[in-house]
C-alpha cells in the first residue's frame, strides 16, 4: 500500500477541525437559541432544555463513534494503519 | 507472571463477555435473594449491610485475583484491555460518587442552569478522543507526565506535570472517600470515621496488589452495579406513573406538569415568584457568560485529568484508544442523560405535594426519614418532629400553616437517595442505590489513587532518583506510595475539611490551566519546545490558582486590587465601603474579628474578574498559558530535529511505541 505520510496528517488535521467546529455548535453555539427554541414543544420537553439535557450528549456519543470510523479510514488509505 | 487462567491472562481476556455476563446475571440474583429476604422480614439494616459488605468483597476478590509482578501489568494493565471494556472501566473512573448522589438534586435545584454539568462532564471526551488519547497511546507512557518529560525534555517539565497532577488531584480523592463515609453512614447508621477506614480497605484491597490491572476489573464490575443502580429505581418509576419503561422520554411530561404547577404555586402564595427558579428557564443562576465559561472548563478539565487519560493508555491498539473514548462517553451518557429524569420526577413529586396544600402536621414519610440526617429541612429546621417545624413557621410572619417552596431546603443528596423510597419501592431497592453510590465512589477513588501513586513511584522515584531500581523495588515503591496516600486522604477525610471539600470543582480548572495547553500542543504543534512549555505551565497555572485562592481567600484585597475588572454593581460596592470602614471602626477583639467576617464574605460575592466565578478560573489560566506557550516558543530556538521526528511519529499509528521501559514491557500493536 503506498504510504502518504504528509496527506495522512493534512486529512487528520481536518478531520480535528470538523470534529471541533460540531464540538463547538453543540456545546456552545446552539445554547445561545435556548429561549427560541423554547418555544418549540417536543413529546411535553421544550426543545432548547432538551438540547442542553439530551440532544448534545446524543450528538457527542454519536460524533466520537463516526470520528474513530473516519480516523481509521483515513489511517487505512494513507497506509499507516496499525497492522 | 500472570499465568492463563487468571485475571487478566489470555483465557479471561477471550471470555470477557462470558464472565461480565454471568457476573451481572449473579448481582441481579442477588438482588433478587435480598428481596426474598426482605419479604421474609429480614430487617432492612441487615440488607443494607449485605449490599454494602457483599460488594465489597467482590470488588475486592477481583482486586487480589488480579495481583501481578509485573510493571507493564501494574501501570498500563498489560496494555490488553479491550476498548469497550476499557469504555466502561472509564465510565466507573469518571463518574464520582456526587456525580451519582448529588447531580440530579443539583439538576433539580438548578433546573436549567444545571444542565451545564452534565453538558461539561460528557463533552470533553470530545477534546479527548480528537486531540488527546490515541497520541499518548502511541507514545507508550506509563504515566501522563511521562509526556511532559520526552516532549519537552526533561525533570523540569515532567516535574512541573506531578504538581499540576498531585495538586488537582488529591482533593477530588479525598472528596472521594468522603462520599464514600456519608453513604456508609447514613445507610448503615455506621459511625462515619468507621465508614472512611472500610472505605480505605476496600480501595486497597482493590488497588494495591494488581496496580492498574486490578482497578480496570474492579471498575468494570463497578461500572455494573452503578449503573443498575442508577437506572432501575427510575425506571420502575417511570413505569409506574406513565406506564412507559423509559424515563428518558416520559419525563418530557413531567417537565410540562411543573410548568403548570409552577404558576399554579405562585397563584396561591404557596412559592414566591421573586425566588423561584422556573425549571426550564435558562440563566436564573448563572448569567449566561458563567453558564458558558463553566461548560468550557469542565470540558477541558475533563481532557487534562491524569486519572482519565490514563485509562486510555491500557488499550491493545491505538484504533481502540480511539474507540474506547466513544464507549466511554457511550456509557458515561448513560447516567448523565438520565440525571434530569430524576430531578424532573422529584420536582413534580414535591410541587404536587406543596401546590395541593400539605399541612405541616401532615409532611410525607420520606422527609423525616431525611430530616434526621439533616438532608430536609423545612423553615430552617431539621424535620424531625412535627411540632418543631409548626414551631419553626409559626415565627415566621403571614405562614399560612402549610409547606410552601420557599420553606423548603433540601440537600442535593437526597433526590437519587430518596427516589426508591418516595415511589414506594421495596428497601432492596434503597439498599441498591447505597451500593451504587459506594461503586461509584469507591472505582474514582481508585483511579485518582493510583494516578497520585504512580506519579510519585514512576515519575519521581524511579525516572528521577533511582533510574536503575530493579523491578521489584519499583513494584514495592509504587505499593508503598499508595498506601501512604490512601491513608493520608482517607485521614483528610476523615477530619470532614470542609476547605478541601469545597475545593474539589477547582481540580477541573487547574488541571485545564496547568496541562491541557502543553500537552495539546506537544502533539498540535511542532515548533513549541521547552521554554515556552515549561513556562505556559507555570503562568497557566499560576493565574489559575491566583484567581481561585484570591476570590475565595484573600477577596477582600483581590476586591480592592480589582475593582476596576470586576462588574459589582454601585450598590455592592457602596455595601463593601461600608462594612470595610465598620471593620476599621470595630474594637479590637470579637467585634472586629466578626465585622471582618461579614467583609469577607460579601467580598467574596463580588471580588472577580468581568464576573467570572471562581468555578471557571480557568478560562482565564487557559489563555495565558496557551499565549505564553506560542511568544515564549516563537522567541526561542525551535526543538531539535530528534524532538520534531519524535512527534511525526507520534502522530503515526503505524510503527513502533515512543518510548520503552527497560522493565521489558512487551510491545503491543
Amino acid at each position: 500500500m503506498k504510504v502518504n505520510i504528509e496527506r495522512h496528517w493534512s486529512r487528520t488535521s481536518t478531520l480535528m477541525w470538523v470534529m471541533m467546529i460540531l464540538w463547538a455548535f453543540f456545546s456552545f453555539f446552539i445554547h445561545m437559541f435556548v429561549d427560541t427554541l423554547n418555544t418549540i414543544k417536543i413529546l411535553g420537553f421544550p426543545l432548547g432544555y432538551y438540547m442542553a439535557a439530551q440532544g448534545s450528549l446524543i450528538a457527542f456519543v454519536v460524533m466520537l463513534f463516526i470520528f474513530s470510523w473516519k480516523q481509521e479510514s483515513i489511517d487505512r488509505e494513507e497506509g499507516v494503519a496499525e497492522e | 507472571m500472570s499465568s492463563k487462567t487468571t485475571i487478566g491472562g489470555s483465557s479471561f481476556l477471550d471470555n470477557l463477555g462470558k464472565i461480565y455476563m454471568l457476573y451481572t446475571g449473579g448481582f441481579f440474583g442477588f438482588v433478587a435473594i435480598l428481596a426474598v429476604l426482605e419479604q421474609m422480614g429480614v430487617p432492612n439494616k441487615w440488607i443494607g449491610y449485605g449490599f454494602v459488605f457483599l460488594t465489597i468483597a467482590v470488588y475486592a476478590l477481583i482486586g487480589v485475583l488480579s495481583r501481578t509482578q509485573e510493571v507493564g501489568e501494574y501501570y498500563v494493565a498489560g496494555r490488553t484491555v479491550p476498548s469497550f471494556y476499557n469504555g466502561m472501566a472509564t465510565g466507573a473512573d469518571w463518574m464520582s460518587g456526587a456525580s451519582f448522589v448529588g447531580m440530579a438534586g443539583t439538576l433539580m435545584l438548578l433546573g436549567y442552569d444545571g444542565l451545564a454539568f452534565v453538558l461539561g462532564w460528557t463533552g470533553g471526551y470530545v477534546l479527548v478522543a480528537v486531540l488527546i488519547a490515541p497520541f499518548l497511546r502511541k507514545f507508550g507512557a506509563f504515566t501522563v507526565p511521562d509526556f511532559f518529560s520526552e516532549r519537552y525534555g526533561g525533570h523540569f517539565a515532567r516535574f512541573l506535570a506531578v504538581l499540576v497532577l498531585i495538586s488537582c488531584s488529591f482533593t477530588y480523592v479525598v472528596a472521594q472517600i468522603y462520599a464514600t463515609g456519608l453513604i456508609a453512614s447514613r445507610f448503615l447508621d455506621m459511625d462515619f470515621t468507621v465508614a472512611v477506614y472500610v472505605g480505605l480497605v476496600g480501595i486497597l484491597l482493590c488497588s494495591m496488589l494488581g496496580g492498574m490491572k486490578a482497578v480496570t476489573w474492579t471498575q468494570v464490575a463497578q461500572y455494573i452495579v452503578l449503573i443498575v443502580a442508577y437506572l432501575l429505581p427510575v425506571i420502575i418509576l417511570s413505569a409506574k406513573k406513565y406506564g412507559i419503561p423509559v424515563p428518558q422520554l416520559t419525563y418530557g411530561q413531567a417537565i410540562a406538569d411543573i410548568t403548570a404547577l409552577e404558576q399554579s404555586m405562585v397563584a396561591k402564595g404557596l412559592a414566591d415568584a421573586k425566588t423561584l427558579k422556573p425549571h426550564i428557564k435558562p440563566f436564573t443562576t448563572y448569567d449566561p457568560l458563567n453558564f458558558f465559561a463553566l461548560i468550557f472548563c469542565l470540558m477541558v478539565g475533563t481532557a487534562s485529568l491524569p486519572h482519565i487519560l490514563m485509562r486510555y493508555f491500557t488499550t491493545p491498539t491505538i484504533r481502540e484508544a480511539r474507540s474506547s473514548v466513544a464507549w466511554s462517553l457511550f456509557f458515561i451518557f448513560l447516567l448523565y442523560f438520565t440525571a434530569p429524569a430524576y430531578a424532573a420526577f422529584s420536582k413534580l413529586e414535591v410541587f404536587t405535594l406543596i401546590d395541593k396544600g400539605t399541612k405541616l402536621a401532615d409532611l410525607p414519610a420520606w422527609m423525616y426519614t431525611y430530616g434526621k440526617i439533616g438532608l430536609v429541612k423545612v423553615c430552617g429546621v431539621d424535620v424531625k418532629a412535627a411540632q418543631d417545624v409548626i414551631a419553626a413557621c409559626g415565627k415566621i410572619a403571614n405562614h399560612p400553616g402549610v409547606l410552601r417552596w420557599q420553606d423548603l431546603n433540601i440537600n442535593t443528596d437526597t433526590i437519587v437517595l430518596s427516589t426508591p423510597e418516595i415511589a414506594g419501592m421495596p428497601y432492596v431497592i434503597a439498599g441498591l442505590v447505597a451500593a451504587g453510590g459506594l461503586a461509584a465512589a469507591l472505582s474514582t477513588a481508585d483511579g485518582l489513587l493510583l494516578a497520585i501513586s504512580n506519579a510519585l513511584s514512576h515519575d519521581i522515584y524511579y525516572k528521577m532518583i533511582d533510574p536503575d531500581a530493579p523491578t521489584s523495588r519499583r513494584l514495592i515503591v509504587s505499593r508503598i506510595f499508595l498506601v501512604l496516600v490512601a491513608i493520608a486522604a482517607a485521614y483528610t477525610a476523615s477530619t470532614k475539611p470542609a476547605d478541601i471539600l469545597s475545593m474539589v470543582a477547582w481540580a477541573f480548572s487547574l488541571a485545564a490551566a496547568g496541562i491541557f495547553p502543553a500537552l495539546v500542543l506537544g502533539v498540535w504543534w511542532k515548533r513549541a519546545n521547552t521554554p515556552g512549555a515549561v513556562l505556559g505551565m507555570i503562568l497557566g497555572f499560576a493565574t489559575c490558582a491566583y484567581y481561585l485562592v484570591g476570590t475565595r481567600y484573600f477577596a477582600v484585597s483581590f476586591h480592592e486590587m480589582w475593582s476596576w475588572l470586576g462588574t459589582a454593581s454601585p450598590a455592592a460596592t457602596a455595601k463593601f465601603a461600608e462594612l470595610k470602614a465598620a471593620w476599621v471602626a470595630a474594637a479590637p477583639g470579637a467585634a472586629k474579628d466578626a465585622a471582618w467576617l461579614a467583609l469577607d464574605k460579601h467580598a467574596q460575592t463580588i471580588a472577580s474578574w468581568w464576573g467570572v466565578r471562581n468555578i471557571s478560573a480557568a478560562l482565564f489560566g487557559l489563555p495565558v498559558g496557551f499565549l505564553t506557550i506560542f511568544i515564549v516558543s516563537l522567541l526561542t530556538p525551535a526543538p531539535s530535529k530528534a524532538v520534531q521526528d519524535m512527534v511525526d511519529a507520534t502522530r503515526l499509528p503505524s510503527g513502533d511505541l515512543i518510548m520503552k521501559d527497560k522493565a521489558g514491557m512487551t510491545q503491543v500493536h
